[in-house]
């Protein structure tokens, strides 16, 4: 047994640590562990009552066999009874055992409660500190209930000593963490802010830890702690000659202290008060300063404290985001780190210049670190550093230096640990993507990341490759012949193999004039991998062998040989059976011009958000990434996407809906009409929304400036939607409300109803959207459909005799009032379905007003919450050459152009 | 604010484990075996800084045992390792050059000392004069030698 230098420890422990020590085999260890738990058990169990001592000795020992991993199912009631002794040893012990082994037992809770309440009122700072510490351990809902009104009390009490201060300021701290609701915020705050004057150090830093976490969820309320912060850091920093006594640690001025007050001050902006402004200034540059002093000790303790507050200091520089004085002089300090011989300081001065490359002012000072970067990246022994040099690279790149940073990326991948290879691969697509200039480049640079780490080439990576190609037209004769070649290689990896069979089953056609990628090379090459891919992959080459029949019939017949052949018509697999089953009778039997139409080229794909940069977010939390928003712009597509070809036979559409699962990504369909529907312009029932889930139907009515709408959710399969929701945003001058949400599941071939109220405020042109989302099967579906909520359903009617029209007509005859179109019928001129449209729209026709009967003239009022615009119109056909001439006056210009616009599209 | 804090040593033993935040046991035994499979196989003088998952991980070590923090991602990284500096030198004050075995036999001891330091994964005091006037303070309420050698051993 080893000598004990202090502490007098329990003899019975040290002997029982001691034969566990020894023990040769695992068998041993479990044995005398059992032999010990048998014993502390029978002497819990015997009527000799045991003394305060034999309890906390045997309790400790429980402990000690709990921590070394095994399971404690009793002794909890000794532990508490340990807390009620005077000893403070034995409270002492019976206090860690409670934080260790928290039992939910809720009678247990109430004893320990009534212990910590017992202890927290004793007025003896030892035992107080002690229940506090429990209460922290445990954090318990229960616990917090119970004592979260006591805590507040005892810290800002002038009687309660300074280490039970400390201790309640971070108890306070834990609860607030655990149970922010149960945490009240009330006149303490301001004193807790006031903690920060205090005389003593350790309760400064306690009171900024707890300070930090309440300004962080109320900021308003502890506003005032930016002065007192700022004064006690300029006092720490600025002042050589205030002696801190012990909470110097190694020639550094209150370290902790320091960190915590510059964390602090990271809640807020900077201080808007100039003189204020001016001292923080002058602490952050006096802290730059220090760094570039002889060192006081060559004990990296004391470097380790002077740089910890030095980064702190570079962090709340990059918060504020104000100084470019300030940033820069931080970039440079981390330039100089970046070449440090310390590891530590080279690796956080990598992670700090991440931050700062997201800062306009100092992104250009960090680009000129670019060749030390690379050279970490190449160098460093240590695959946590060159991580870092990865995720700056990522952070530093722009359309200057993308070519370079790219290449290097893909460069070290070649070399790069297992670990971290998925996401560089992530990061070289996204900034591949993202600095495009010529498509070229990126499909090449997606090839070359197939090539050297197809494992980690990631679904989401090949399906955005496939996507772009498909959106960008000028890209797609090149990524065909690039594929082709790639393929030529005679190991090739199987994710090059999905991309090729996709793409040149789509564009194959593009390179197919040259003989020596003619249709049949390319099919024998395509299907030279067939035997090698796995399944998913090999259905995706029947697809692809079919849409080539499409589009090269002389190769029909030696794809047919190959789908007839027994290994794809009897495979085993149900899917590739199918698919060769109905490919094969798809090819005989469509004449070309169904073919064509089936195996049409794929349409543009909808904007979304990559969906690889979704999955780096994912990856690494969402902080640390710059925004790379305008990643979406930078592919041009169409803005309206139907739903997936349609196949014109039902016997094919099942696996031609499952060769597009190959590019639908699982988070399901999004749907937006971008122009207005003009359907509804004159009629307020109908149909508005379709597909092979869901009817959407509605039936609206207006009066004056409200309106109601009747919204039926009609669910057309015969399975349940689930997690069903419903939102509506519009804009301020257009208020759309929800009166009652839906039941979260409809049933299949239900329909169920939703009322929207209606409130025109102003004269408007955006109609509201209407967001959808609901799970089908596994998937989410997500619908966004404008409503047609137009101006003139707010229209009410107006009578008038011929001279008051023409009085009024000449009334509003400034030219920005008028607006006149001349435009050609677009459908059949009839005068009565005229007639009707313009009653629709919502104005009153006047008969006998225009001299010319075939004339239509009407009158009517726009209402909205602030104005009334009246409205006259006159619409003049012209059979003969089949026009219209449509003139609109109101008093307000906008209305005239927007009627003008609605009505205009109806004839 | 620290996440937790093990101490274990060159051959995978763990010494000490306090957990600020609470988990599951089966959380616990999974970060246990991740960070001693990040730490150990770690090459000497590499940089003491590690990600994992969303913590930043800080480790140390101190003759044959390694000092291990969880931070948050907003913690100072190289303030942890001070404070993992902090609580060796509390250890050593206390039990004087302080050894592996001082932990495994007194590990009580060791949960008190680390209690007088940290609370709630804050830093609570970070004057070494002031830890051990409170530690002194324990042990005279300590009971004396006399009432110790009176008491049964096992």
């Amino acid at each position: 047994m080893p000598a004990v230098s202090k502490g007098d420890g329990m003899r019975g422990l040290a002997v029982f640590i001691s034969d566990i020590r020894n023990c040769k085999s695992k068998e041993a260890e479990v044995k005398r562990i059992n032999k010990e738990l048998a014993n502390i058990r029978s002497k819990f169990k015997g009527d000799k009552a045991l003394d305060g001592y034999s309890k906390k000795k045997y309790v400790c020992k429980l402990l000690f066999i709990f921590l070394l991993g095994h399971d404690i199912d009793f002794g909890h009631m000794e532990a508490v009874n340990l807390l009620s002794s005077n000893k403070y040893t034995e409270k002492q012990i019976g206090y860690l055992f409670i934080s260790v082994l928290v039992n939910s037992n809720s009678d247990l809770i109430r004893l320990i409660n009534n212990a910590i309440r017992n202890d927290l009122a004793s007025r003896n700072p030892t035992f107080m500190n002690l229940a506090l510490h429990c209460i922290a351990n445990v954090g318990s809902r229960e616990m917090a209930e119970a004592f979260v009104s006591d805590i507040p009390r005892i810290l800002v009490a002038g009687e309660t000593m300074d280490s039970v201060k400390q201790s309640a300021a971070l108890c306070l701290l834990r609860l607030n963490r655990t149970s922010p609701d149960l945490v009240p915020m009330g006149e303490w705050t301001a004193r807790v802010v006031h903690l920060l004057n205090d005389q003593h150090l350790g309760v400064v830093t306690a009171a900024t830890s707890l300070i930090t976490t309440l300004a962080q969820k109320s900021p308003e309320d502890f506003k005032t702690s930016v002065v007192l912060a700022v004064a006690r850091l300029s006092r720490i920093v600025t002042s050589a000659a205030i002696d801190l006594q012990d909470y110097t640690y190694y020639f550094v001025a209150a370290p902790w202290l320091s960190v915590k007050l510059l964390r602090l001050l990271q809640c807020y902006p900077p201080p808007e008060d100039a003189a204020l402004r001016s001292r923080l200034t002058e602490c952050l540059e006096t802290i730059l300063n220090k760094v570039q002093e002889p060192p006081k000790s060559k004990k990296v303790q004391h470097s380790n404290a002077k740089n910890a507050v030095l980064f702190e200091a570079i962090a709340l520089i990059i918060h504020h985001d104000s100084e470019p004085n300030l940033l820069v002089r931080a970039c440079n300090q981390l330039g100089q780190f970046l070449q440090h011989r310390e590891t530590n300081l080279r690796y956080l001065a990598l992670e700090s210049m991440c931050l700062l490359a997201s800062s306009e002012f100092s992104h250009e000072a960090v680009k000129t670190h670019i060749e030390t970067v690379i050279n970490a990246l190449k160098t460093e022994r240590d695959v946590s550093v060159r991580q870092r040099a990865v995720d700056l690279l990522y952070a530093m790149c722009d359309r200057s230096n993308s070519k370079q940073i790219v290449a290097e990326m893909l460069s070290y991948l070649e070399t790069a640990d297992y670990s971290i290879r998925e996401e560089i691969v992530l990061k070289v697509a996204i900034l591949a993507e993202k600095y495009a200039v010529d498509y070229t480049w990126y499909v090449d640079t997606i090839l070359n990341l197939i090539r050297i780490a197809g494992d980690y080439v990631s679904e989401e990576v090949w399906y955005r490759v496939i996507q772009i190609v498909i959106n960008r037209d000028d890209v797609q004769g090149y990524a065909a012949k690039t594929v082709f070649e790639a393929l030529q290689a005679p190991a090739c990896h199987e994710n090059l193999v999905k991309v090729g069979g996709y793409i040149l089953g789509e564009f194959g056609n593009l390179i197919a004039g040259d003989p020596r990628s003619s249709p049949l090379v390319q099919f024998n090459l395509l299907h030279s991998k067939f035997h090698l891919c796995s399944v998913p992959t090999r259905a995706l080459l029947l697809s692809a062998y079919i849409k080539f029949i499409n589009l090269f019939p002389e190769v029909k017949g030696t794809i047919q040989d190959v789908l007839r052949s027994d290994s794809q018509l009897r495979n085993a697999d149900v899917e590739l059976q199918q698919r060769a089953v109905e490919y094969l009778r798809l090819s005989c039997i469509a004449s070309t011009d169904i073919l064509a139409t089936v195996l049409e080229e794929m349409p543009p794909f909808p904007e979304r958000e990559s969906s690889i940069l979704a999955k780096l977010k994912k990856k690494k939390g969402s902080s640390k990434l710059p925004d790379l928003d305008d990643v979406r712009r930078s592919v041009n597509g169409s803005t309206d996407h139907a739903e997936n070809t349609e196949a014109t036979e039902t016997s094919v559409s099942n696996t031609v809906l499952a060769f597009s699962l190959y590019r639908t990504e699982p988070t399901g369909i999004i749907t937006l009409p971008c122009d207005d529907d003009f359907r509804f312009v004159c009629k307020n029932n109908g149909v508005i929304y379709e597909n092979q889930l869901l009817q959407i139907g509605l039936k609206s009515e207006y009066r004056q400036n409200l309106g109601r709408m009747y919204v039926f959710y009609g669910n057309k399969t015969s399975t349940q939607f689930l997690s069903f929701s419903s939102a509506v945003t519009s804009s301020d001058i257009l208020k759309t409300h929800i009166l009652q949400t839906v039941d979260p599941m409809i049933e299949g071939g239900a329909q169920v109803q939703q009322i929207l109220n209606i409130e025109c405020l102003s004269d408007f042109s955006d109609a509201p959207v209407l967001s959808i989302q609901f799970r089908y099967g596994g998937t989410l579906q997500n619908i966004a459909v404008k409503l047609p909520v137009m101006l003139n359903k707010f229209f009410q009617p107006t009578e008038m005799t011929s001279q008051d029209f023409f009085q009024r007509w000449k009334q509003l005859g400034a030219p920005r009032q008028e607006v006149q179109k001349i435009f050609k019928a677009q459908h059949q001129m009839d005068s009565d379905v005229a007639k009707a449209k313009l009653l629709g729209f919502g104005v009153a026709l006047l008969d006998g007003v225009d001299p010319n009967p075939a004339n239509f003239v009407g009158a009517g009022i726009v209402h909205s919450k602030t104005t009334q615009v009246g409205c006259l119109l006159r619409l003049e056909p012209n059979t003969q050459a089949q026009m219209y001439r449509l003139t609109l006056r109101t008093s307000k210009d906008s209305v005239s152009q927007r009627l003008c616009e609605l009505l205009s599209d109806q004839f | 604010m620290l996440r937790f804090l093990l101490l274990f040593s060159r051959q995978g033993k763990l010494r000490l484990q306090k957990w600020f935040t609470p988990l599951s046991d089966r959380e616990k035994k999974k970060v246990i075996r991740d960070m001693m499979m990040l730490v150990l196989p770690r090459l000497p003088r590499t940089c003491n800084f590690l990600h994992w998952k969303d913590l930043k991980i800080v480790y140390k070590r101190y003759a044959s045992l390694y000092f291990c923090a969880g931070l948050e991602d907003q913690d100072n990284e190289l303030l942890a390792l001070e404070v993992l500096h902090r609580y060796v030198e509390l250890l050593d004050k206390y039990f004087g050059n302080v050894c592996e075995l001082d932990i495994i036999f007194n590990f009580e001891k060791a949960y008190f000392i680390l209690d007088e330091f940290l609370m709630g994964g804050e830093i609570l005091e970070t004057s070494r004069f002031a830890v051990g006037v409170s530690m002194e303070e324990a042990d005279t309420l300590q009971e004396t030698m006399e009432e110790y050698m009176s008491k049964p051993a096992y």
